[in-house]
């Protein structure tokens, strides 16, 4: 489904400040896997990220997803097969425009059967008004309201939506429920895992939450000084503790797990 | 007073178009066009001189068109070479200033004389129509006819906004991360964008340009604080919320501004050169009232604090 193939990338290269984020980087994802990723500050969790949704492109290396090269594809039409969540909420949302408004926004990347010139139709909006109930949070008696107005649980919530909205082949959740209170946190996970399941979306999601990384998903990547230093699936998987998991870490690169927000719960 | 009302509207809704435009750059995307000052006098020399050529309606739809070419070479040095958004309509305006020497004839100014303007020509239509209602309407032909082409181009505008490009155009200055992630290039927004407001604040510059029946290089100098000064006094008056109120303001704006401007022209309270300055002084003002409040509020809770303090001290 998604590969990565030995892609490099490196900031500010020739200066003092130059720092591999990424060295020979290479991985592959199987359709319908859902990766949980854990590491250190810096070890190139959200550089991956930023490297598969095209926010820059990499020196060197392909990326393919799907059976597509997109190495060089531009990133707004990558993200026509990409959903993304990043940690912030106000990242996935417009705030002056209406609920209804930004979901009609998520439909475009549908990309075909509309033209520009085209309104948000009576059959859209029950097809949000439907999507939004899903949610169990009321949203769809709001649809005309900005969505400024919205909490950041709410907001998530609505990106979620839109990020599937249209089935993408991948799904990239940025540690998307970190700036959440635990229990607004805790619906967003439950929402996410309702969602990749149902619609069968490969997915790949950093957290900080240890417990969490080997509770959800098939597969759990460790990350270190841009590399994968464990990749976990199956039954080997499924015996693993927490404090394995900080085994493993320490085994693969020498030194202890270093992540200021890491929790062990 | 009459008089000044119907100058006032004429004004209002001839340089309507000028907050409009900025309604579209400033407001919905967030970038402060400087383009404005140029395509303005670029939209009345092609007007003007269409005109002058015996094609005045013809002049009109050219003169947009001008003012998309103008949007679209900002939004190009913007989008794709990078230049900073002000600086790139600071660059376009000053090139402009050649290309409008050239449009009218390497000449400062240009005057039509006896040719036809699209105001002369609906006031010659309503003199000799024979109808009496017609007739008695025929002084109020510059605002009639400036007015139905100011709501024609605004109820289309807001059409426009709420079809899904117009929706992309929006997201566009309100979260563009999230623009991005939405499948919609932000540059593609961006350059549609600015090439509507340059074609508005074109419009604006040729129904000037026929109405006063004359053109001069300079005549666009200003014309952006202006316009935002427009948009600030109708937001003021009937709000920002919902977003398209923001075209209605900027109507309204207009014809408030100029209704001062009459009222400072024919009173003589104060020398008319005056105007610029005092447009200037209230835009900076409006800009800056939120960081003034916060300034304010700031220096309360200095004052609360060492008050406390002191109280402690006392004690």
């Amino acid at each position: 489904m998604l590969d990565l193939i030995n892609v490099s990338m490196t900031f500010n290269p020739g200066t003092p400040n130059a720092k591999q984020a990424l060295s020979d980087f290479s991985v592959h994802l199987d359709d319908g896997d859902f990766v949980t990723i854990i590491g250190s500050n810096g070890a190139g969790k959200s550089t991956m990220f930023n490297a598969i949704a095209g926010t820059f492109f990499v020196d060197s290396g392909s990326i393919k997803l799907g059976g597509q090269d997109i190495t060089y594809l531009p990133e707004h039409k990558r993200s026509r097969i990409i959903g993304r969540m990043f940690q912030d909420p106000l990242k996935g949302t417009a705030p002056s425009m209406s609920i209804e408004e930004n979901l009609a926004l998520a439909y475009l990347r549908s990309g075909e059967g509309f033209s520009p010139f085209s309104h948000i139709s009576n059959r859209d909006k029950q097809e949000f008004r439907e999507k939004l109930s899903l949610l169990g949070m009321g949203l769809e008696d709001r649809m005309k309201q900005p969505v400024g107005l919205l909490s950041g649980g709410q907001r998530q919530a609505l990106t979620l939506l839109m990020a599937t909205m249209v089935t993408p082949k991948l799904l990239l959740l940025d540690e998307h429920t970190a700036a959440l209170d635990p229990g607004t946190a805790d619906k967003v996970i439950e929402l996410t895992k309702d969602i990749v399941n149902k619609n069968r979306i490969t997915c790949m999601m950093i957290t900080h939450n240890m417990k969490q990384a080997l509770e959800i998903g098939n597969r759990t990547f460790l990350m270190s000084n841009g590399k994968v230093v464990y990749d976990v699936k199956g039954e080997e998987r499924s015996k693993l503790t927490v404090n394995d998991l900080l085994d493993k870490f320490k085994a693969g690169t020498g030194q202890a797990l270093d992540n200021d927000r890491m929790l062990l719960s | 007073m009459l008089y000044i009302i119907k100058t006032a509207l004429e004004l209002g809704f001839l340089y309507a178009m000028v907050p409009v435009a900025l309604f579209i750059s400033y407001r919905v995307l967030d970038i402060a066009d400087l383009t404005t000052d140029g395509c303005f006098v670029l939209g009345a020399a092609v007007s003007v001189m269409m005109a002058k050529a015996g094609h005045p309606i013809l002049g009109i739809p050219l003169a947009m068109l001008a003012g998309v070419c103008a949007g679209f070479v900002t939004a190009f040095l913007h989008t794709k070479l990078k230049v900073p958004s002000i600086l790139s309509g600071i660059i376009t305006n000053t090139g402009l200033y050649t290309i409008n020497l050239m449009v009218m004839g390497w000449s400062s100014n240009q005057s039509l004389l006896k040719q036809n303007t699209i105001f002369s020509m609906l006031k010659n239509g309503l003199k000799k129509s024979n109808v009496l209602i017609f007739e008695k309407i025929t002084d109020w032909y510059a605002v009639i006819l400036s007015a139905v082409i100011v709501i024609i181009f605004a109820l289309l505008i807001l059409a426009f906004l709420s079809t899904r490009l117009g929706l992309s155009i929006r997201a566009t200055g309100d979260n563009l991360d999230m623009v991005r992630a939405s499948s919609i290039n932000p540059a593609f927004t961006i350059t549609v964008g600015l090439c509507i407001a340059n074609a508005m604040t074109a419009l604006s510059g040729a129904m000037v340009g026929q109405y006063q029946k004359t053109v001069d290089i300079n005549s666009g100098t200003g014309i952006v604080v202006i316009g935002l000064a427009c948009l600030i006094i109708g937001e003021t008056i009937i709000g920002r919320r919902p977003f398209f109120k923001g075209i209605i303001a900027a109507i309204i704006g207009s014809i408030v501004y100029r209704v001062i401007y009459a009222v400072v022209l024919y009173t003589k309270v104060l020398p008319v050169e005056f105007l610029k300055l005092i447009t200037a002084i209230v835009v900076a003002l409006a800009i800056a009232f939120p960081a003034i409040r916060k300034w304010f509020s700031f220096q309360g809770k200095k004052i609360n604090h060492s008050r406390g303090k002191g109280g402690k001290d006392n004690a």
